[in-house]
């Protein structure tokens, strides 16, 4: 008896997970890559079904690196990509779509008298090589780092464009955005990145190689803490009805307030 | 009817084992998920290097996956706290058990009571905004997030276990032990110190190996102090736990890393299960006695 029972609980866990790996069926539309657009792409998938009820949307939480070869080969309707596309990638056959824009704002304590700093600068203070305030302008005062933890779509995206992958000496590693508003609120020598939406009065976002980040500036390109977020396709092959509906919702008027909620600049 | 009697005896008592049976299922899914999830990652790391590697860098470009400063960073963490904690809810707990009014007895076991229920994110958020910029100015250092921190929001969190586990230990020493002592003429302090807490030692020692078992397992308000730097544990710089480094990567983790935080999770898993052998050997030591 016992040992049935047993038997009984093991399949039903085994069948729960197995119902969580498949769920390919045909009207669906499935979208693989970035994990920092979990986020938007969420509220996107979310509102569409909503709009769709017969179409079952689908978020694989990859890497952008994986979404752009799984569209490649034929593994997924739509790929998502934090980074531009290569002209390499583009040769091969992939168009890509800018869904949104994502500003990272450098954000220190609001009594900080530091209000400008270079993208050079920046790298050096993330990579342990200006340690003191007073090296920029600022208080004579050791530099607290505060950064995201390892896999963090916006770590990776600061990383990547200040050119400090792997190189970063944070002194602490915070798992989200509330957290790193908080923490530089609360200690005069800290520095922090966030997403620009998230960012209140408790902190100040100053401005880089003197371009003030707001919706206007990311969005032209002047402010260059920023990386776009695309939509991935082939140019050649035709998207199933159910991805080219989606594709048109997400580049559509009405999508831009929920792209916008989730903390970033819809492109159109 | 006695029939009926019987089947219905039947009923409840299959109801109540295939009750008993979930918990059963539970601990043995959870460890055979752990094992099978954790292997393969330690197998590809090799146990050496992923035991006493120094250096985490999960998702740097040559990835390396050492746990030492996380497995030190808890033992060290978890004696601290033990340190702090121990002397004084050992004697929060003589105080409660022999010496206290009722009606102050009262008040301090309801205030024990409210802190054991405090969830733990309340503890991290006190410490994030009260404790961090308190060690920041009190010691001059740049960032208040530290080992330090995380020692005294866990020496705290253990204090409700064991101030009860303790009294409970104490209020159990027979009275007559106390009363030949008195009789003998010692005083009541010494009767509390040199009678009735070594009658009571192995309770006690329970109560500190609870303590323990909880300081290793918390997760969220440490990571809310403690800063999840990868370095060597230090008592003022910023430390990740092993705790913390499951939690503060599984959201995002993929592949290899993923898998490495499972056996991250496994090794938590072995240190709590020999806390446990420890905790129950003194549990049936005391009833024994």
């Amino acid at each position: 008896m016992k040992k049935k029972l047993l038997v009984y609980a093991f399949a039903t866990a085994f069948a729960l997970f197995a119902l969580v790996g498949c769920s390919q069926k045909r009207n669906t539309v499935s979208t693989d890559g970035s994990t920092s657009m979990e986020e938007v792409i969420g509220v996107l998938g979310e509102a569409f079904m909503n709009d769709n009820p017969g179409i079952t949307f689908t978020y694989n939480p990859t890497g952008s690196g994986s979404g752009i070869q799984a569209v490649q080969e034929g593994r997924c309707d739509i790929g998502l990509s934090s980074r531009s596309l290569n002209d390499e990638e583009k040769a091969s056959g992939l168009t890509e779509t800018v869904l949104a824009y994502d500003g990272i704002a450098i954000i220190v304590h609001p009594e900080n008298p530091v209000t400008d700093l270079s993208l050079e600068q920046i790298a050096s203070i993330y990579k342990g090589e200006i340690t003191n305030w007073n090296e920029v302008g600022g208080n004579d005062a050791e530099i607290v780092l505060i950064g995201r933890e390892a896999g963090s779509g916006t770590r990776d995206g600061f990383e990547s464009i200040t050119d400090t992958e792997d190189a970063c000496k944070y002194r602490q590693e915070l798992t989200s955005t509330g957290d790193v508003l908080t923490t530089v609120a609360s200690n005069p020598d800290a520095i922090g990145y966030a997403s620009l939406a998230a960012v209140k009065d408790t902190v100040k976002a100053i401005s880089v190689d003197g371009i003030v980040p707001d919706e206007n500036t990311v969005k032209d390109g002047t402010y260059v803490v920023q990386r776009p977020f695309i939509l991935v396709t082939r140019t050649d092959g035709k998207l199933s009805d159910a991805a080219q509906k989606f594709f048109d919702f997400a580049t559509s008027e009405t999508a831009v307030s929920y792209i916008n909620s989730a903390g970033v600049v819809a492109a159109n | 009817m006695k029939n009926k009697k019987q089947v219905f005896e039947t009923v409840i008592h299959g109801i109540f084992l295939i009750l008993g049976l979930i918990t059963v299922g539970s601990v043995l899914l959870i460890t055979v998920y752990l094992i099978i999830s954790g292997i393969p990652a330690i197998r590809e790391i090799g146990l050496v290097h992923f035991l006493f590697g120094k250096t985490w860098a999960s998702t740097a470009a040559t990835p390396s996956f050492g746990i030492l400063p996380f497995i030190l960073t808890s033992v060290y963490g978890t004696a601290g706290a033990i340190l702090l904690g121990v002397p004084i809810g050992f004697l929060t707990a003589v105080y409660l058990a022999k010496l206290a009014p009722p009606k102050m007895k009262k008040i301090v076991s309801a205030a024990v009571s409210l802190l054991a229920g405090i969830p733990s994110v309340v503890y991290g958020l006190v410490g994030m905004l009260v404790l961090i910029p308190g060690i920041r100015a009190l010691f001059h250092i740049p960032d208040g997030a530290s080992l330090l921190a995380a020692i005294i929001v866990l020496a705290i969190m253990i204090l409700p276990s064991i101030i009860n586990v303790s009294i409970t230990a104490l209020e159990a020493v027979p009275k007559e032990y106390e009363d030949a002592s008195l009789a003998l003429g010692a005083t009541p302090i010494e009767t509390y110190f040199r009678v009735s807490v070594p009658a009571a030692k192995s309770g006690i020692a329970a109560a500190v190996v609870l303590g323990v078992g909880r300081a290793i397992g918390e997760a969220m308000a440490v990571m809310m102090v403690a800063g999840n730097a990868s370095n060597m544990p230090s008592l003022f710089q910023s430390v990740r736990f092993l705790t913390t480094a499951v939690a503060s990567e599984m959201s995002y983790s993929s592949g290899l890393q993923q898998q490495a935080l499972f056996s991250i999770a496994l090794v938590l898993f072995l240190f709590i299960m020999l806390i446990n052998a420890i905790l129950n050997f003194f549990l049936k030591r005391s009833k024994e006695e």
